[in-house]
């Protein structure tokens, strides 16, 4: 008896030592690396308990029947607001008691306006969203109470709530008025722009999981391709002489790399697209006519390694995840210069960003999958969230305090949706 | 879909030449006033072919660039040519009142000078890829399972392709990632021949001997090949070497995933084995593709075109029984002698499709299964002619490379003729003047002309490949010369200086000619 005892804190003794490994070495997979970004390693917390989430039941014509009318909204790479909604609607962080909510949340589908190439068009998105604001303030006292300070919306289009694909048009619209105070969920993060407000939080496109792990090739096929990118280099319909499109910069990337032999570019789209980002060291990630793209997503998940070229870009979930140790981060002005930037690279640097890569936690989190998974970018949304908790002193308003202005912005989005 | 961003600049530009003091013509008028020259633009473009409109206002504005100083969001002059050493960024936008170092407009695309390609980079990437390529193999490849060494057993001996094969078998090994043991039978005895090809290996290698010769036919070839095999597994079983024994028949080619895949048997695996019996002889290869066309229009050919020789398994990835060559389309017509041009058939199994772990030829039955033989018991004079002859039960035999349906090597019978020459270590040394003729030449022989006459000749048989003409008094010398026992062409000094350039272009007649041949 005293024998087995000893044996089982012997066994406890090991156990408790290989957990505080570090880097562990799983036994027929790639050795990855914890990672931990700014905000510690918060990659796998659970959020379910430390905070509640009231979902406002809106009209259906706010969602349901914008998607009904097209569903490939479900699709394209905007697809993480509706996706938000379903996984909010049945996950134990929703609480149907409106008082016990620490955060509030409005599901209102705006980039659901496609046009037939599937681009969404926002010009009707404000005047939606300003019509969801109405709604809830009059028929809710939850949103006057804050001034929706602990509201949080999606807004997954190109400039997020500055709601127009043109980046100087969105610049000179700014953020929605009535979205001052709300925390605003979004893919777009540029630092000191406009249309990111301090406090939100990005997070990746929606990039179809089902779809990407069809493609998966075993880890042994060689990475035999140096550096690969797939994309238009010049937009001529909308920036024939170039310059425009990317800031210059992809347009730089083709000029000074298209005889290149290690940079596999082009802008066909093949149908081994995915198989090919798997057997590439780098894969390029450059701004378009907005800074981010699914190509991140994408690099992560196959594990090539991703080279992001866009000023002050601030990428997904930046304080959970340290994206200067796992990409490649080169300045505009620095583009020709790239093949010089990435072949001075030392190679234990490379193989720990594949490690890091390769830590499946990283690649959960950039992940909408159906249903949810732990770890995945609904938690790591719902994380971002909870840290934020508890709310200022400041978020709750004196009775009679009017802080938004309902009549700013443009006259015409003062017209009812 | 996205609105041209230019259309903006347009309006901004035709605000600027107008007379600045007008300062905001109502929004309506100018709308039209744009809609109108847009329309008179596009239809003048329609007429010309060109965008007239932009080469328009680029005339228009870009003499007058430098006192366009109407700047939000952007500096409306034109982008300069793309050719550009310096970003032209535009100067005045701002984002935010915080310094944001990002601007919005059209910005100059960078091209760096000498663009192309410096080779000392290109020389950091390759390195980088090979090491992130060794890196993939010890996670995913060899480290993840374990890598035991394997054994090569290779019976050889010497003739004029065994350069071409063993090579070909040797840069196989070479590059196999994990240990390999090789060892090189030779029938005849040990020879400087195969050892020096050999010792370039850089692997570990056992070169044993065997007494007998390689007979004259491919069917007592094989049965030295199994004795030859057997002489090797017990080198294997003596020196107690660890690890999988693989038959490398040294005219075979293996790929490397068949290494990879011969780490992950047990005790007895079979892997599919591609035969190419191939004849060598053009027509025959012709008018079997003919052949071979004409069935697939009569039938669906559901056969694949390449025989396999194998496992085959069920459905649930049994094993069940053996893919075997077929011999029926080549009956009577099979090569009978190593030099006949005709097919070269498979035996019913061969040794190359087996590997097997090396600690069944041990003595000791530690952990050997009870289907399998004890090896040193064995009788080779009971006719062992295929692996499975080592087991008691062959049923218990693994398939490799998903059940067979991986094809991991290649089975090829190639080989020169039996009279044929080749020049030891194939150094040629001291270097040719004038070659000896091979016997049974097609080419007939001609009676000698006068020198005078011979530079023309030399000069026809420049042309003509098949003809080459052979003084007489050359063949006294080959007849001299055939008394030198060595099979080593002979260079022999000729008295007439006209010679040197004719004999050299002889010597290059000949020589193709021998390489024809061989």
């Amino acid at each position: 008896m005293k024998l087995r005892s000893w044996v089982l804190i012997f066994l406890a003794c090991n156990l408790l030592t290989f957990s505080t490994i570090s880097a562990f070495r799983l036994s027929r997979s790639q050795p990855t690396e914890r990672i931990s970004g700014s905000a510690g390693d918060v990659l796998d917390d659970n959020p379910v308990g430390r905070l509640k989430v009231f979902v406002y039941e809106l009209p259906s014509k706010y969602n349901k029947k914008i998607l009904q009318k097209d569903p490939r909204c479900l699709t394209h790479m905007f697809a993480a607001e509706i996706y938000m909604q379903r996984f909010l609607l049945s996950s134990p962080v929703r609480t149907l008691n409106p008082e016990e909510a620490d955060w509030f949340y409005v599901p209102v589908y705006t980039t659901c306006d496609l046009t037939p190439n599937g681009l969404p068009l926002p010009f009707k998105s404000p005047r939606m969203m300003r019509s969801a604001i109405q709604l809830i303030a009059s028929n809710w006292p939850y949103w006057n109470r804050t001034e929706g300070a602990d509201h949080f919306f999606v807004v997954p289009h190109d400039f997020g709530a500055c709601f127009h694909y043109q980046e100087e048009k969105a610049i000179g619209r700014g953020i929605l008025p009535l979205l001052q105070r709300a925390t605003l969920v979004q893919t777009f993060g540029q630092r000191n722009h406009v249309c990111l407000k301090e406090g939100s939080i990005t997070v990746p496109p929606y990039a179809p999981p089902q779809k990407m792990q069809s493609h998966l090739i075993p880890g042994k096929t060689p990475r035999s391709i140096f550096v690969y990118f797939r994309g238009l280099f010049y937009d001529v319909g909308n920036d024939p002489e170039g310059g425009y499109y990317a800031r210059g910069a992809r347009a730089a990337v083709w000029e000074n790399f298209k005889d290149n032999p290690l940079f596999d570019i082009s802008t066909e789209h093949p149908t081994t697209y995915y198989e090919d980002m798997q057997r590439a060291i780098f894969c390029l990630c450059p701004l378009g006519w907005a800074p981010w793209s699914p190509r991140l997503v994408e690099a992560v998940i196959f594990g090539c390694i991703p080279v992001i070229i866009a000023d002050d870009i601030v990428l997904p979930f930046a304080d959970a995840i340290p994206w200067e140790d796992i990409g490649v981060f080169v300045d505009e002005k620095d583009v020709p210069y790239l093949d010089t930037i990435l072949t001075s690279i030392p190679p234990e640097v490379i193989l720990r960003k594949q490690r890091l890569l390769a830590n499946p936690s990283m690649k959960q989190a950039m992940l909408f999958p159906q249903p949810a998974q732990p770890g995945d970018a609904f938690h790591q949304v719902l994380n971002g969230l909870a840290r934020k908790l508890p709310h200022d002193r400041s978020v709750y308003l004196r009775p009679g305090e009017k802080l938004l202005n309902w009549t700013a912005g443009p006259v015409a989005d003062l017209k009812p949706w | 879909m996205k609105l041209s961003a230019l259309h903006q600049s347009y309006l901004n530009r035709r605000r600027s030449p107008l007379d600045s003091s007008v300062d905001a013509p109502s929004k309506s008028f100018l709308a039209v006033f744009w809609l109108v020259l847009h329309c008179l633009c596009c239809l003048i473009s329609l007429l010309l072919g060109f965008r007239f409109s932009r080469l328009v206002f680029f005339f228009l504005v870009s003499t007058p660039s430098s006192s366009n100083l109407y700047s939000p969001p952007f500096r409306p002059d034109l982008p300069p040519p793309r050719i550009d050493l310096t970003p032209s960024n535009a100067t005045t936008a701002e984002a935010k009142t915080s310094s944001s170092r990002v601007v919005v407009g059209r910005h100059g695309i960078l091209i760096r000078p000498w663009p192309h390609p410096d080779p000392v980079e290109v020389m950091k990437a390759h390195r980088i890829i090979e090491r992130v390529q060794r890196e993939q193999k010890a996670v995913f490849g060899a480290g993840a399972k374990g890598s035991r060494t394997v054994i090569a057993v290779t019976p050889t001996y010497v003739r004029t392709f065994q350069a071409l094969h063993l090579n070909g078998v040797m840069h196989s090994l070479m590059l196999v990632p994990y240990d390999v043991v090789w060892i090189v039978v030779e029938a005849g005895g040990v020879s400087n021949e195969t050892a020096s090809i050999v010792g370039k290996s850089g692997v570990r290698v056992i070169h044993v001997g065997f007494d007998q010769r390689m007979p004259n036919t491919w069917e007592d070839r094989g049965k030295v090949e199994v004795l030859m095999r057997l002489r090797a597994l017990r080198v294997v079983k003596e020196e107690k070497l660890d690890g999988v024994v693989m038959f490398a028949d040294d005219s075979n080619m293996h790929s490397m995933e068949f290494f990879d895949e011969i780490q992950n048997v047990k005790w007895f695996g079979a892997v599919s084995v591609g035969i190419l019996a191939h004849s060598g002889n053009a027509e025959e290869m012709v008018m079997s593709m003919d052949k071979r066309r004409e069935m697939e229009e009569e039938e669906s050919s559901s056969l694949s075109s390449l025989p396999v020789q194998g496992p085959a398994c069920n459905a649930t990835d049994k094993l069940i029984g053996w893919h075997v060559f077929n011999t029926l389309p080549y009956a009577g017509k099979s090569a009978v002698y190593i030099d006949d041009v005709a097919a070269v058939l498979p035996q019913k199994l061969e040794w190359c499709g087996f590997v097997l772990n090396s600690r069944i030829l041990w003595d000791e039955a530690e952990s050997k299964p009870e289907w399998v033989k004890e090896f040193g018991l064995l009788n080779e004079n009971e006719g062992v002619e295929s692996p499975l002859s080592l087991l008691n039960d062959p049923s218990m035999v693994e398939p490799l490379g998903s059940c067979g349906r991986q094809v991991l090597l290649w089975w090829l019978r190639v080989e020169a003729r039996a009279d044929s020459k080749f020049p030891p270590g194939w150094v040629i040394d001291p270097p040719l003047e004038i070659t000896v003729a091979a016997k049974r030449t097609p080419w007939p022989d001609v009676p000698p002309e006068p020198p005078t006459k011979k530079k023309d000749q030399m000069s026809l048989s420049q042309g003509n490949n098949n003809v080459v003409v052979i003084p007489k008094h050359q063949q006294q010398q080959q007849q001299r010369s055939s008394k030198v026992r060595k099979p080593k062409r002979r260079s022999k000094r000729n008295k007439h200086e006209a010679k040197p350039t004719d004999t050299a272009t002889q010597v290059s007649s000949s020589t193709k000619h021998h390489q024809e041949r061989n």
